[in-house]
């Protein structure tokens, strides 16, 4: 419903990731196919080995697909791009422990994308964004080991952000992260989106997560596209496959079986 | 046998003293325990995981713990020898932890690993000890134990470690299990498989269980009873299934700051922290 109306700004159609390995090959992505709108925050669950993670990667040009096609504004794009096509596209990750370097100041970390692409008036450019995600100004020179979790995804989400790209790739970017601290980025998130219009994708396992920001959200499993789904249909329990139905039953918490089917099995 | 709580805590402290000052991790906990499943929830600096490692005995040095009570069976755990603890650790008390790769030996075999932790607890036969392992891993819902018992670790998904884990620790059935985060790593279909298996044995043999979870939905529907931990202090000491109920404010919040399938909200409630919670 929200789909069909304007041109897609990310298209992906029959997208296939490879992998090969000693034993073979393992195909991560199979033939998956999602269209987002300008605007949208489209989201894609998904358990372990779903191909969520590869599927966003791969719109990133971080891993090689196999076959399939990937478009950017309606011009398709490969792993190899131009800064401009780099820059429109800004990837915030899950770890914000891991994806921030140990030895490098907030300002070093906001500055370094600024020289990459060249952009002028880099002081104030790392003012406003630190402002923009709710960082202090004192935590400028500070070094990641003196950040909190939070704090830290702050400053990837920041470093993103510097670039004023038209899309932001989010991947599982409050998973490591205590509830609290989640849903003050998950505020933080919703309002940059608005602020800045900005399209997304978010890839998280969290069913919660990814309905509280997304209309509609893509299932994954096995590395196919199993569904797509609006989050009015996703709560109202109306899915096609199976597969979901579970995932969203689990996802309500545990629920105990009232016979015993392993009776016996210990003393 | 009935009137002795499984475990007995009772002003449980545990303090860091570095550069002069005295962080208390845990302060002044106090719970008791029967056969049955005890959640405790709480954020990253809550004092639930140092709960756990002070119950068995593993609160690292400088970190002191000292309580007014701490009984097993009615028996006292302070002041056990490392040589008197090997009597309670694994074999009557055991722990599974969050990250199964690093606990699990990464150059024996899975069947390895499970029938030593049999044959160190029960001794007996290695034929026998190998059936129980094979059954053990089955108990833990693997398909093929057969074909999992010769893999090493590397070899193992995230979620199947954690299940050797398991079955590893409760081969030598334990009357008690910290589970510390135990299913937070595994997928949710996974995961209920696994609360499956510890529902199992809290049901069937008696066993008490403790959970330790950052995970509300979880525990309120996985525990019969849940303590809420908030700087090293249980802020709030309910039935799992009133939490939603909850009366504490900052149990409130933590509800309100978890985005909910069920019910949407434009904006997710921040917690706010008030320090006379821990005055």
């Amino acid at each position: 419903m929200s789909g069909g109306r304007a041109d897609p700004l990310v298209q992906v159609d029959g997208l296939s990731v490879a992998f090969r390995y000693a034993g073979g090959i393992l195909m991560a992505v199979r033939d998956a196919s999602i269209a987002v709108t300008p605007g949208e925050t489209f989201g894609i669950v998904g358990e372990s080995g779903s191909g969520k993670s590869t599927l966003l990667r791969a719109i990133a040009g971080l891993v090689r697909p196999a076959g399939g096609r990937i478009a950017i504004a309606g011009e398709t794009v490969g792993p190899r791009r131009s800064r401009a096509q780099r820059r429109a596209l800004q990837f915030v990750f899950q770890d914000p422990y891991g994806s921030l370097h140990p030895r490098q100041t907030v300002d070093r970390a906001l500055r370094e994308p600024l020289a990459i692409h060249a952009l002028p008036d880099a002081d104030r450019r790392i003012v406003e964004a630190m402002a923009d995600v709710d960082l202090a100004p004192a935590f400028r020179f500070r070094y990641p080991h003196q950040l909190s979790g939070g704090q830290r995804q702050r400053v990837a989400i920041a470093r993103a952000l510097i670039l004023e790209p038209k899309i932001l790739l989010l991947d599982e970017p409050t998973s490591a992260l205590d509830v609290s601290v989640q849903a003050e980025v998950l505020n933080l998130l919703a309002r940059i989106r608005a602020a800045r219009s900005l399209t997304g994708i978010l890839v998280s396992h969290d069913l919660g997560v990814v309905a509280h920001l997304c209309r509609r959200i893509a299932v994954m499993r096995h590395g196919a596209v199993l569904e797509i789904l609006d989050v009015e249909a996703l709560r109202r329990g109306e899915v096609v496959h199976p597969y979901t139905r579970g995932l969203i039953a689990a996802s309500r918490g545990y629920r105990r079986r009232r016979e015993d089917n392993g009776a016996g099995w210990i003393k | 046998m009935t009137d002795v709580p499984l475990l007995n805590v009772q002003d449980l402290s545990v303090a860091f003293t570095a550069e002069g000052a005295t962080t208390r991790a845990v302060d002044g906990l106090s719970f008791t325990l029967g056969r049955e499943r005890l959640g405790i929830v709480g954020e990253s600096g809550s004092g639930k995981s140092t709960t756990g490692r002070a119950i068995l005995g593993l609160v690292p040095r400088p970190g002191v713990v000292t309580a007014r009570r701490l009984r097993f069976a009615g028996e006292d755990l302070l002041g056990l020898s490392r040589r008197q603890w090997t009597r309670y650790r694994g074999r009557r008390i055991a722990m599974i932890t969050q990250d199964p790769k690093f606990s699990l030996n990464p150059v024996m075999s899975v069947e390895a690993q499970v029938t030593e932790a049999y044959r160190l607890h029960h001794g007996g036969g290695a034929r026998a000890a190998r059936r129980r392992a094979l059954d053990m891993l089955d108990a833990v819902a693997i398909a093929d134990p057969d074909k999992v018992a010769r893999l090493y670790p590397h070899q193992l998904s995230g979620g199947m470690a954690q299940r050797v884990m398991i079955a590893a620790m409760l081969i030598a059935e334990p009357d008690l299990l910290i589970a510390d985060e135990a299913v937070s790593a595994l997928d949710v279909t996974v995961q209920n498989e696994v609360l499956g298996v510890l529902d199992r044995l809290v049901a069937e043999r008696g066993m008490g269980l403790i959970f330790i979870s950052h995970n509300l939905t979880a525990v309120a529907s996985f525990c019969d009873r849940v303590l809420v931990m908030y700087g090293g202090r249980v802020m709030e000491d309910c039935d799992a299934g009133s939490l939603q109920a909850a009366r504490h404010p900052y149990t409130r919040a933590l509800l309100a700051a978890a985005p909910d399938l069920d019910h949407p909200r434009q904006t997710l409630s921040v917690v706010a922290r008030d320090p006379a919670w821990l005055a």
